[in-house]
């Protein structure tokens, strides 16, 4: 203890030993009473998640006679089969991979270089973009003015639009910007004593040194590509091959939800004829999707924990 | 080479008050405008050009005709739209289900965050922490999804517990009753985001001075007075910032939760201002109509949050913009 710099995880690591000290029953109850409740936490947030996997592993027709919680009753693949072999949702799964690919790379790539422009205390003009790019934080033009905007670039029903729309984002350079913030000076400088022009210095040193912070904003806005469809509703609705995932996971979802009295009702939907044999329903479609559109990003996640809790904390201080 | 020393020269001797913005300086800077203008006329493009579409909100808009052909109608949409019953219970909906979110959002997060800090086994605190952020990486699709499945009534989880709980006779047709329906959209929001909404409040309980603690127990507290008088207060600055900054989210309530679980039965309470836009904008071509109902949205929103950096400021907090 009598280390004077301690990191806040470390003293509360040490708070937390001390308070092992209190002893008597009080603690016991309340430690019974904090474990059933995490315990209740973590049943609810997990429930519907292992329930869709065993729907989406469990024979179509027979779901719908109900009980099914945790484990398939009549085990069977055909529900992915039917995913990855029927056109529309195989073809959307591709699109979806696609524009988070492409998304991501370019995000990444243009809101550092605009960060790193925008950390250059010495640059002109830093002051007036960092104020242009911050207010459109606070307002946007709304929906029918964004409409017109996309109609009159002709990206109605391209598939740039679900990546040209949402190439930079303010919110993301403001976290990266502070990070840059913390390289120390003198690195910078020594490159431009060697003769390093900014571009030089962005791409050799700002970008390496960047990863950690680079891997939590890659991972947002993966999720937030990966995981949008509105676009897809409003802009590419009128043509098939461009829909995405989550595009075709509403439909199905639509589908499922105006037949609930009757699941037989909208069989077929999303379906080609080779899969719509009595195995397959709407219903058991949605849950094979489901799990398809969330584990990619649910094996990501768990790993890139530490950086994402540092890249939020420096975002919200600093915004 | 002299592009080179000119920069170097900027370095070591930062602006000393208002450098005037010379030629010579930008071009000594070229690289650094190459790198940021594209991007500055790219945002002006996407973010400040279609505001110049506002104009449609004081026009009778008719496609097809050119701007100086529309017929300017002053404020006859606004008007037409604080009048319209339609619109004001949508605005209803949209603040009241702003204002759920909000509370129900922020009393979930600290009492969460309080409790796990509380774990002592680091392994099982790592655990929860871990899959409570699961569900805010899912899109809202697969949420309702889930929310809709759960909620059904031949065979949701939620129906069978309750009845299983003996604390209903029969299941309930949760979705197609509007007064149910505030309250699924706020437990819906708490389900995906209250994990993720505790990282902050965890990182503010974590840098709490842990001498305040010792001095708490030799004064014989015990961890119910710790929670209260000790990391409360330490964390109540988190709290004020964070409960300013949403208070210009309020009419955020939400477009696609109320989208997608929405049906015919409950459309008096579910609709929100962007279903209202959407349906009357881009389903029915009322351009100008729908785009007055954004600019209104828009206005309300800057407003809150200007008042609430005001506050902050009175308060003494530090401000947002």
């Amino acid at each position: 203890m009598g280390n004077q710099q301690i990191s806040p995880q470390k003293t509360a690591g040490i708070v937390i030993k001390k308070r092992l000290g209190s002893s008597g029953m009080e603690p016991i109850l309340f430690n019974t009473f904090n474990t059933i409740f995490m315990i209740i936490l973590v049943t609810v947030t997990l429930y519907p998640f292992l329930n869709t996997i065993a729907v989406s592993f469990n024979a179509g027709n027979d779901t719908i006679r109900g009980g099914i919680y945790l484990w398939p009753r009549i085990w069977t693949t055909q529900n992915y089969k039917a995913v990855f072999v029927t056109g529309t949702i195989y073809d959307a799964f591709w699109v979806s991979v696609a524009r988070t690919v492409l998304s991501t790379i370019l995000n990444i790539f243009l809101t550092t270089m605009l960060a790193y422009t925008l950390s250059r205390k010495e640059y002109v003009f830093r002051k007036s973009i960092t104020v242009i790019f911050v207010l459109t934080m606070y307002f946007s033009a709304g929906l029918i003015p964004g409409y017109f905007l996309i109609k009159n670039l002709h990206l109605l029903n391209s598939f740039w639009v679900y990546v040209l729309p949402s190439m930079v984002s303010a919110f993301n350079m403001i976290v990266i910007r502070t990070y840059i913030g913390t390289i120390p000076e003198s690195l910078l400088e020594s490159a431009k004593i060697d003769g390093a022009g900014d571009f030089k210095i962005f791409i050799r040193i700002i970008f390496p040194l960047c990863k950690p912070v680079l891997a939590t904003v890659a991972l947002f806005v993966a999720v937030g590509a990966w995981n949008s469809w509105f676009d897809a509703f409003l802009y590419t609705s009128s043509r098939q091959e461009l829909s995405t995932l989550q595009y075709e996971l509403m439909k199905l979802l639509s589908s499922t939800m105006n037949s609930n009295s009757n699941p037989n009702v909208a069989a077929g939907v999303g379906m080609n004829q080779n899969s719509a044999q009595a195995m397959v329903t709407p219903l058991s479609i949605r849950a094979a999707v489901t799990i398809v559109a969330s584990v990619p990003i649910l094996v990501v996640y768990p790993f890139m924990q530490k950086y994402f809790v540092v890249g939020l904390n420096v975002g919200s201080v600093k915004e | 080479m002299d592009e080179i020393l000119a920069e170097k020269k900027v370095v070591r001797h930062p602006k000393k008050k208002k450098q005037p913005i010379t030629w010579d300086l930008i071009k000594s800077q070229n690289q650094l405008v190459w790198m940021s203008v594209p991007l500055l006329l790219y945002i002006i493009l996407f973010a400040y050009v279609p505001v110049w579409g506002w104009t449609m909100a004081f026009q009778d808009y008719r496609p097809g005709r050119a701007f100086n052909d529309q017929k300017w109608v002053g404020f006859k949409q606004f008007k037409f739209l604080l009048t319209d019953d339609n619109f004001l219970r949508v605005l209803r909906n949209t603040f009241a289900m702003g204002l759920i979110n909000l509370i129900l959002g922020f009393v979930t997060a600290i009492v969460l965050a309080l409790l796990l800090n509380e774990i002592r086994k680091v392994f099982w605190k790592r655990a929860v922490q871990t899959i409570s952020y699961l569900p805010h990486f899912l899109s809202w699709i697969i949420v309702t999804g889930i929310v809709a499945t759960s909620l059904s009534i031949n065979d949701g989880i939620v129906n069978i517990v309750l009845m299983k709980l003996h604390l209903i006779r029969e299941p309930i047709l949760w979705l197609s009753e509007g007064k149910y329906f505030w309250g699924i959209v706020g437990a819906s929001h708490v389900w995906k985001e209250v994990g993720w909404n505790t990282i902050i409040y965890l990182a503010a309980i974590a840098s709490v001075d842990p001498a305040l603690y010792e001095a708490a127990e030799i004064d014989g507290a015990n961890r119910y007075k710790k929670m209260r008088f000790v990391t409360l207060p330490g964390i109540k600055a988190t709290i004020v910032i964070l409960l300013i900054m949403s208070v210009g989210h309020v009419l955020e309530a939400g477009f696609e939760v109320q989208y997608l679980l929405g049906n015919g039965l409950i459309v008096d309470w579910s609709e929100t201002i962007d279903i209202f836009v959407l349906k009357y904008g881009i389903a029915q071509g009322n351009y100008s109509l729908a785009t007055a109902g954004g600019i209104f949205k828009t206005v309300v929103s800057i407003t809150l949050l200007l008042f609430a950096n005001w506050t902050a400021k009175r308060l003494g907090e530090e401000r947002l913009l």
